[in-house]
């Protein structure tokens, strides 16, 4: 061996480390930032689910000239730990950033890793449901989200099985059958009696759901974010109508394989249905089950289940121009828009009174007009404080303790020391 | 290499000029730097990469436990306390007593299952043994999170093929995800699927390295094939055996991705945890719940200084087998 072919490797080796560390370090170099008042070439928008702004961003892209990147997450589960690693390592986060409630509730304890919109634009809360608008707020004042879209409930209901166990069908006289939840349970005793033993509705965690979010005062926590899981009324009444449908349940819970698949068998007759959740009941039940499906009022009049806010995250580095698209993105026009194209329900008060809006039939959920159903429901929604950690309480306490009780793992009493248990743990923060 | 004939080798005539043998002076300082520093270069990729990815993350980890910290917010020095909340963690034991209850029902069952399958595969009469010794491999090139999903519907409560087939003995449907007994069962089922196939071969692989020799003297001495079981190839195949409990111990401390699923993917493992292994609740602490981070960290460091404890202990055994 010559002494240059030695040194050519010793070159290359060097060369692999050296490559091998700038790279490394390459991931760290963050681009410095940019002068004031220069328009950004491009604004990155973080969504999950279906938002319906495909079409406006193209919109803003002719109006502006500003490009922007639609980035979208289908799973909401995928996309929080992304969220997570954007907000922990400083880097990576979108200009535009959809935050679900869970989401939002979560990260308001630490928002200073949000922008304050309201220097940023013009004050909108008159225009939107106020109690939306405020909860956009973090606790120290600051406006961290601009409303998108509610998940307003209402029932959807099986009219065929309906029909077959001698209950009336037509969506009218069905949501007249349960003006509160007392009503609801004895509608499902007699679907029971009728169908031969069938189950009514699709678990009792559906229904601590549909009543939680009706709100009747404060859930887990009080309003300076104490955790009162074990001493809520509401959570007790919640509790105590769900424990009661456990005669009328298929013990299927949300999200689990026996739920979609019951769907298709017709397991359940009636679940309760945010707005985005139409999509999920039609997907599940299948193009055989098309028209069989209707829309009916939910008991004890209306309750919000999701709905999201557009925010602008502390890094990046165009907050004025990212929370004039926010703004944009979230006024009258765009939510009319991005309903009619994926379904959100609109916060905007205007865009709520659109005819457009208002005229919208379901044709899977047999023509039901769920734009005039979900408009009604959206104004009955009672404001609700809910706290940090809600949504980790109610998935990881409040609802498996209720499973157990209805899967007969637990007494009612026992569900419930578990419950509290761990209410505290799981609410802590 | 053409470099060096043309530019390394003066004239043998002239003397050596100044420039030449300053060159040559350079050459031997790389020379020796080469010989010294080289090697070290030629393995650091391996330690910097594992510095980057191993060891870095580590002791971050090990410092992370030591605070109480937000994954989004603050972080808190305060010492040892996170350890000291493990120690009278209830949902810690459980999850504890869910790993080792779950490796027991999966490496006792796969191991001996493995252990026939192996001496079958050993026969000389076998035929087609390429094409058994690969279809019985096959599971473990399957995706954990197919294999999850699959038996996740085989295991459910009202369309499962299970259930089905128990309804024909007269036995109830199971929920299976409802009880300790069941979940555990479902889990190991799946960990058993894809798992015997490995140690099969592994085990195969250790059998056939027994000299003939052996078996043919026993035989001599009027041996039958279980007791040349017993006492040739058992005894013969033990440190192989030993290296397969390592494996499937080190493989079991870590379940995650089929709990995780067969529980419809919540991380707290049935409705009172009765799924829930190490892994999943380190995950719940430390990357779900955002705001218990630290004390997620202190439970990684926990599994990690029980892997430690149950490997000495598979150590020593290996020691006392090898006298």
């Amino acid at each position: 061996m010559s002494v240059t072919t030695r040194r050519t490797r010793l070159a290359v080796a060097a060369l692999a480390a050296v490559t091998a560390i700038s790279g490394l370090a390459a991931c760290g170099k963050d681009d410095d930032k940019p002068a004031a008042g220069e328009k950004p070439a491009k604004l990155v928008v973080d969504t999950f689910g279906e938002m319906g702004y495909d079409e406006l961003v193209k919109q803003y892209e002719k109006d502006t000239g500003i490009k922007v990147e639609l980035r979208k997450t289908a799973q909401l589960g995928e996309y929080r730990p992304k969220l997570v690693r954007y907000l922990a390592t400083g880097k990576g986060a979108a200009d535009v950033t959809a935050l679900e409630e869970g989401i939002l509730n979560e990260f308001k304890p630490n928002a200073r890793n949000w922008a304050d919109l309201s220097p940023l634009v013009p004050d909108h809360s008159k225009e939107y449901l106020p109690w939306k608008w405020e909860l956009g707020k973090a606790p120290d004042g600051r406006l961290i989200g601009l409303p998108t879209d509610v998940g307003s409930l209402a029932v959807c209901y099986r009219k065929d099985l309906f029909q077959a166990a001698g209950l009336p069908a037509e969506r009218d006289q069905v949501s007249a059958l349960w003006p509160d939840w007392k009503g609801f349970h004895d509608a499902g005793l007699k679907y029971k009696q009728g169908s031969g033993g069938k189950a009514f509705i699709d678990s009792i965690t559906a229904v601590s759901n549909g009543v939680l979010f009706q709100g009747n005062g404060d859930l887990f926590y009080d309003k300076e974010d104490n955790v009162i899981a074990d001493t809520s009324p509401a959570v007790k009444n919640a509790w105590d109508t769900a424990t009661s449908m456990a005669d009328i349940s298929a013990k299927a819970s949300t999200w689990s394989p026996e739920w979609s698949g019951g769907f298709k068998q017709g397991t359940f007759a009636a679940t309760f249905c945010p707005s985005w959740m139409l999509g999920i009941v039609s997907d599940n039940s299948g193009p055989a089950n098309k028209g069989k499906w209707d829309v009916a009022s939910v008991p004890g009049g209306g309750g919000n289940w999701g709905g999201s806010w557009l925010a602008v995250p502390a890094q990046s580095k165009y907050p004025k121009e990212a929370a004039k698209l926010a703004e944009y993105l979230t006024n009258a026009k765009s939510q009319v828009e991005a309903f009619k194209l994926k379904g959100p329900l609109p916060t905007n008060l205007e865009a709520l009174k659109n005819e457009a809006f208002l005229s919208y039939t379901n044709e899977y959920f047999s023509n039901a007009p769920t734009g005039k159903i979900f408009g009604e429901s959206v104004a009955k929604i009672q404001p609700i404080h809910l706290g940090p950690k809600h949504q980790a309480v109610k998935e990881n306490a409040l609802e498996p303790a209720l499973r157990a009780f209805e899967n007969g793992q637990a007494d009612k009493a026992k569900a419930w020391e578990q419950f509290t248990k761990d209410a505290k743990t799981q609410g802590a923060f | 290499m053409s470099l060096s004939a043309t530019t390394a080798r003066p004239s043998p005539a002239a003397p050596p000029s100044p420039d030449v043998s300053r060159r040559r002076r350079r050459g031997r300082l790389l020379n020796r730097l080469d010989v010294k520093y080289s090697p070290y270069l030629y393995i650091a990729p391996f330690f910097v990469l594992f510095g980057v990815f191993g060891l870095y993350p580590m002791l971050r980890t090990a410092w992370m436990s030591l605070h109480d910290w937000d994954m989004i917010g603050e972080h808190t020095f305060i010492g040892f306390d996170n350890y000291t909340r493990l120690v009278s963690d209830e949902y810690f034991w459980n999850a504890l007593v869910n790993t080792f209850g779950i490796f027991a029902l999966s490496t006792i069952p796969q191991l001996l299952l493995a252990l026939f399958l192996a001496n079958l595969l050993n026969r000389s009469l076998l035929r087609a043994k390429t094409f058994f010794r690969m279809a019985i491999f096959m599971p473990n090139v399957v995706s954990v999170a197919a294999v999850a999903i699959v038996f996740g519907m085989l295991f459910q409560r009202e369309f499962g093929l299970f259930n089905w087939l128990l309804s024909f003995v007269g036995v109830d449907p199971v929920d299976w995800d409802g009880h300790r007994w069941s979940s555990w069962t479902a889990i190991s089922s799946m960990v058993n699927w894809r798992w015997t196939g490995y140690n099969t071969l592994i085990l195969l692989a250790g059998m056939q390295a027994i000299p003939k020799d052996l078996y043919e003297a026993a035989e001599i001495d009027g041996a039958g094939p279980w007791r040349q079981f017993w006492q040739i190839t058992l005894p013969m195949l033990k440190p192989t055996f030993i290296f397969v409990v390592i494996l499937s111990t080190i493989g079991g401390m870590q379940l995650f991705t089929e709990p995780l699923l067969f529980g419809n993917g919540n991380i707290i493992g049935g409705n009172q945890r009765e799924f829930q292994t190490l892994a999943m609740y380190m995950y719940e602490m430390g990357i779900v719940n955002l705001n218990t981070a630290g004390y997620g960290a202190a439970v990684a460091w926990a599994i990690f200084m029980i892997i430690i404890v149950v490997s000495l202990f598979n150590f020593l055994l290996v020691r006392r087998s090898a006298k």
